[in-house]
């Protein structure tokens, strides 16, 4: 064909012009929405007494409410700059811009729920002795229009490379990260420091941290009890401990082996994932309380009196064991598979036996994957909510600790913020001690050849001993599992009354079809549906900011990254308690006063759990060429078409990972949820702690299995809506395929 | 004056404290295909990914067809640019990658896609529109991702180290299948490579890079036949560099002493190994020799100077040991300080 043809049919130029108009565009649609925010959605949450209800901060400083011109003004001033030409790389746009934000963040602070936060603004602003309300739509508004013009500022400024989408994305984020994780954590460092006028108090605060009865150590005395700092400490170090051994020991099983149930195992493994929390409590309880099946049946037989030696530290370390050791084994597994086997090899052929090999090459070797979960199962223990508050007894722990301590009838929140930050500061120690870890350069060597060779097989001694400590353990996860999926369909399983019956599924959950459509009357229908609504859309937003922030961390080079990737790590690290309280002492009060709602749980669950859903992401991102981005940018693609139409197809596994540990965690979650359920919104985890206090065992774990059918369910949806065709041979995945055709 | 398509002024970039391209300045015309050569970590594909937008430059500007792009991302900038791994989508088709870009701009599906076909039709692959990247040989995805970057008429054709992934024996018919699409297409071409044949090959002009600084321009003949510094001699090509001074119009090393057209001062004079000839007995001695089929290699040791030679087969044969007289052309010499 002659070239001529070709190239005048195909000489459709870009317009020049194009991208500067649209780079204008979208700065003027931000100052656009910021207007809007301002002038025309209402300012304030529900109704108020002032300038009558809806009604929009211009409307509201005109009647009075002079604590907002500032920032209307700055606004306006904004909007006269924008008239120039390159306003958005303009200083003056960037001043004007920051000013408009920080004075959004002053009005809301300045002037309180019953008056001015400070003597001056109350006597520059008169009105502000009658306070104000919490943000409504139009301040939520003005802050997203806000967030959005910084970034696009930023951008035109070179920020990403001059990309909007991922600026943007990166400014919201952080944004969103200061709102909902930092926010909350200062809230509720000054709580601890102040007295309930407000007034600072360093004296009570002294008192509240030195008090004996969270440091004492009389229990190693044989005297008296431990405080509650040190209870939790012994209680996680010895909850670590013994999970590791037990990860150890499974590890070694599947990997070292020829065991030959290896699927039945790690099908095990996961089950306390999608196991509410409670019930494994409740099990325990059944078996070994004081009139439990197992205590009773040797009760009889040795002749001795039953006792209730389960409350306290003992039970809550079995569950504690139980619900970790699959965390501890996925880790040890993924350090043993990660050793080379060649190595060994090269130690048997130099003479070693294989338990000196063992002690010499292998133990030395798994050394940091011991280090790093014996850290993660200590974090996990000093987090954990569910099992102390059902088997503690008299054992106090911290998380439980607060929890009385906001939700009791004694309400001290300077008492709980106290020892929050005591639960915080181990719990940052432990973290900190595992980065670490971590960040040393482990000796693992994986590289990349085919491992020629075999793992070597465990010495036979190691082998009976990883026997006799997986043997029990299975029989004793199967006894709390026969519980859990009989208990709620019999009369009174703690008593061994085997009748079947559904009359605690009808308690729970019965419906009627009336003539009037379907009337559901259980008692547990409304924290059922609430559940799934939560869970239903925090999955999803949980992912979408995981995975984006995996990419931004992953593929975009920009100032304080590091610091990025290190904030949102820390949101994860903080314990679900700390979370709740934090949430209760930032977001009772306004600016943002949004205890009570849905939002708040499902804001909650995403902030919680995004770090899971962007350690996936930084997972399968490493799998990928960058090229591919880059060359889809160079095609004209913009970072979010090229994220949809590239980036995402590839990374599907890990959006399904994402989306359903996100779900799972959002329907079993308790230790933050409990502080911030209402009575309209309640979850099922907090309703089933409802029927573990008031004794009714049956029904709670009738539940329970309801619940984890549920989720089964729910997580083949997502299979079946996200889909798994995998593209999951590496080399495929580089960009530069294999020459012959995979799948 | 031919049309300008790139300019660069006083481009810098740095990451952190590193400078990876160190205030540069040039420009291409419409038309070339100008090759960024270089030793790795000179700032060559860096330049690249300033043209593209992939990197934004810390000061100076970037100009395409006269507009100074500067502050501009890829995605707003009318570049293609082939990378070195290709960067196909390997969950596209064949013709959906190429018709990826058309799409993305705006050009409704049907077009994109009879684009697309055109381009794959233009250079020889018709009939694999259906395949998956996964199902091509090696040298049909380079064709792949080269109609997919010509596709949307681009200002400026950017390669990135094309050929590194190509088999050795095929390298040369792929840079000629490269060089012959840029000329039927009358494509700016900008060419990323550390290979200097393969610079010398493909290029109108060369860009010899040298810690994010231009060290030379020219056409190839330019930069082999006057090379600027001792590191363009010695990079382009082999070259014997010879340290020496020069007084009253004759150049001294050793006991060499050359007449030449220079002030005076210390300078390194460059010769090329076949420029260099050797007749039997001399006070100089052969080192090695290495039989090289096209030509024989000489390392011919003259007092404290060592020099390499190349001759052509058709003359004797000589072997290590031998006395040698060296004979240098002094108009084969090139003068550098």
């Amino acid at each position: 064909m002659p070239r001529s043809g070709r190239c005048r049919s195909n000489r459709q130029r870009i317009p020049v012009g194009r991208f500067s108009l649209t780079s204008d565009r979208a700065g003027l649609a931000w100052l656009g929405l910021l207007a809007a925010a301002l002038g025309l959605v209402p300012w304030y949450k529900g109704n108020n007494l002032f300038a009558g209800p809806a009604a929009s901060a211009l409307t509201e400083a005109l009647a009075g409410r002079g604590w907002l011109w500032p920032m209307i003004a700055v606004t306006s001033a904004l909007s006269i700059a924008a008239l120039t030409r390159g306003w958005q790389r303009s200083n003056l746009a960037l001043g004007l811009t920051l000013g408009a934000f920080a004075l959004l963040i002053w009005q809301g602070f300045a002037v309180g729920l019953r008056g001015p936060s400070a003597d001056w603004v109350g006597s520059a602003f008169p009105r502000a002795a009658d306070g104000q309300t919490g943000l409504g739509w139009g301040g939520f508004l003005a802050g997203i229009a806000l967030t959005g013009l910084l970034s696009d500022l930023f951008a035109a400024r070179g920020f990403c490379r001059g990309e909007r989408f991922p600026a943007f994305c990166i400014t919201a984020i952080v944004a969103l990260l200061t709102l909902f994780v930092f926010f909350p954590i200062l809230r509720l460092g000054i709580a601890a420091f102040v007295d309930p006028t407000g007034a600072l108090a360093l004296g009570t605060f002294w008192a509240r941290i030195s008090a004996p009865d969270l440091w004492g150590v009389a229990c190693f005395a044989g005297a008296g009890r431990c405080g509650v700092v040190v209870n939790t400490v012994v209680l996680g170090v010895l909850s670590a401990s013994f999970a590791t051994a037990l990860g150890l020991a499974l590890a070694l099983l599947v990997n070292r082996t020829d065991f030959r149930m290896k699927r039945a195992l790690r099908a095990i493994s996961i089950l306390p994932i999608i196991t509410p929390p409670f019930v494994v409590g409740v099990a325990i309880i059944l078996l070994f309380g004081r009139t439990g099946l197992v205590t009773s049946f040797v009760a009889d037989l040795m002749d001795v009196r039953p006792t209730r030696w389960i409350y306290g530290l003992p039970g809550i370390l079995i569950a504690q064991v139980l619900a970790f050791a699959p965390v501890t084994f996925l880790v040890l597994l993924s350090t043993l598979e990660a050793i080379n086997p060649t190595l060994e090899e090269a130690s048997r052929t130099l003479g070693a036996r294989s338990m000196t090999t063992f002690r010499k090459i292998t133990w030395p070797l798994l050394r940091p994957g011991l280090a790093a979960a014996f850290l993660l199962a200590f974090i996990e223990s000093l987090a954990d909510f569910g099992n102390p508050i059902v088997l503690g007894g008299g054992y106090e722990v911290l998380s439980v600790k607060i929890f009385f301590a906001v939700v009791g009838a004694r309400y001290d929140l300077g008492n709980a913020a106290t020892l929050a930050m005591i639960l915080l500061a181990l719990t940052l120690i432990a973290f900190w001690l595992q980065m670490r870890w971590m960040g040393k350069k482990s000796y693992v060597t994986v590289t990349g050849k085919s491992d020629a060779g075999l793992t070597a097989p465990l010495p036979p001694i190691l082998k009976i001993a990883v026997f006799a400590v997986v043997l029990p353990w299975v029989l004793f996860t199967l006894a709390v599992y026969i519980i859990i999926a009989a208990g709620g369909f019999v009369t009174d399983i703690g008593r061994w009354d085997l009748t079947p019956t559904l009359s605690h599924l009808v308690t729970a959950f019965r419906f009627e079809i009336a003539e009037n459509g379907l009337q559901l009357y259980g008692s547990a229908w409304d924290s059922m549906i609430t559940t799934l609504w939560v869970a239903g859309l925090a999955a999803p937003l949980t992912t979408l900011v995981g995975i984006l922030t995996a990419w931004l961390v992953a593929r975009q080079d920009f100032a304080g990254r590091r610091a990025f990737e290190f904030g949102t790590m820390l949101s994860f690290a903080v314990p679900g308690t700390v979370v709740g309280v934090s949430y209760v002492a930032a977001f009772n009060v306004p600016p943002v006063d949004i205890t009570g709602t849905a939002a708040i749980l499902i804001i909650c669950f995403v902030f919680r759990n995004m770090p899971v859903g962007m350690r996936a992401g930084l997972a399968a991102l490493a799998q990928i060429d960058k090229s591919m981005e880059e060359a889809s940018q160079t095609m004209g693609a913009g970072g979010a078409t090229t994220l949809r139409r590239v980036v995402l197809p590839l990374i599907r596994p890990a959006v399904f990972t994402a989306l359903v540990y996100s779900f799972v965690t959002a329907m079993t979650a308790v230790s933050a949820v409990i502080f911030l359920v209402s009575a309209r919104h309640n979850m099922a985890t907090a309703y089933i702690m409802g029927r573990v206090e008031a004794g009714e065992y049956a029904l709670a774990i009738a539940y329970s299995a309801v619940l984890m059918i549920v989720m089964i369910g729910c997580v083949a949806l997502i299979q079946l809506a996200v889909g798994t065709r995998r593209l999951g041979r590496r080399q495929e995945l580089q960009g530069r395929p294999a020459a012959d055709p995979a799948e | 004056m031919t049309e300008t398509a790139i300019e660069f002024v006083n481009v810098l970039k740095r990451y952190g404290s590193a400078v990876a391209v160190d205030k540069m300045s040039f420009s291409i015309a419409k038309g070339e295909l100008v090759t960024f050569l270089g030793p790795s970590g000179c700032g060559k594909t860096t330049s690249l990914r300033l043209i593209a937008g992939l990197e934004l430059p810390t000061e100076g500007q970037v100009k395409i067809a006269g507009r100074d792009v500067s502050r501009d991302p890829a995605s707003e900038r009318n570049v293609g640019m082939v990378f070195q791994s290709y960067a196909l989508f390997p969950h596209m088709s064949v013709l959906d990658n190429v018709s990826y870009g058309p799409t993305i701009r705006g050009v409704p599906k049907a077009e994109a896609r009879d684009r697309a076909r055109a381009i794959l039709d233009q250079v020889g692959l018709a009939g694999y529109e259906a395949r998956l990247p996964s199902e091509l040989s090696g040298g049909q995805q380079q064709r792949v991702a080269v109609a997919r970057a010509i596709v949307q008429q681009p200002d400026v054709l950017l390669f990135d180290e094309p050929l590194s992934n190509v088999d050795a024996k095929l390298r040369r018919k792929v840079r000629a299948e490269i060089r012959e699409l840029q000329q039927r297409f009358g494509l700016t071409a900008v060419y990323v490579t550390h290979d200097q044949e393969e610079a010398l090959a493909v290029s109108d002009r060369i860009v010899v890079m040298k810690m994010g600084q231009i060290a030379q321009i020219g056409t190839p003949a330019e930069l082999y036949e006057q090379p600027a510094s001792s590191f363009v001699a010695d990079f382009i090509g082999d070259a014997n560099l010879i340290e020496g001074k020069v007084s009253s119009g004759t150049f001294h090393a050793a006991h060499l002493a050359l007449p030449v057209r220079a002030a005076d001062g210390i300078v390194t004079a460059t010769i090329r190994p076949e420029r260099i000839r050797l007749a039997k007995g001399g006070i100089a001695t052969i080192r090695s020799a290495s039989y090289l089929g096209s030509r024989m290699e000489y390392v011919v040791q003259d007092e404290n100077l060592e020099f390499l030679v190349s001759r052509p087969i058709s003359e004797p044969r000589l072997t290590a040991g031998d006395s040698v007289d060296l004979q240098i052309d002094p108009a084969d010499l090139v003068l550098v300080r």
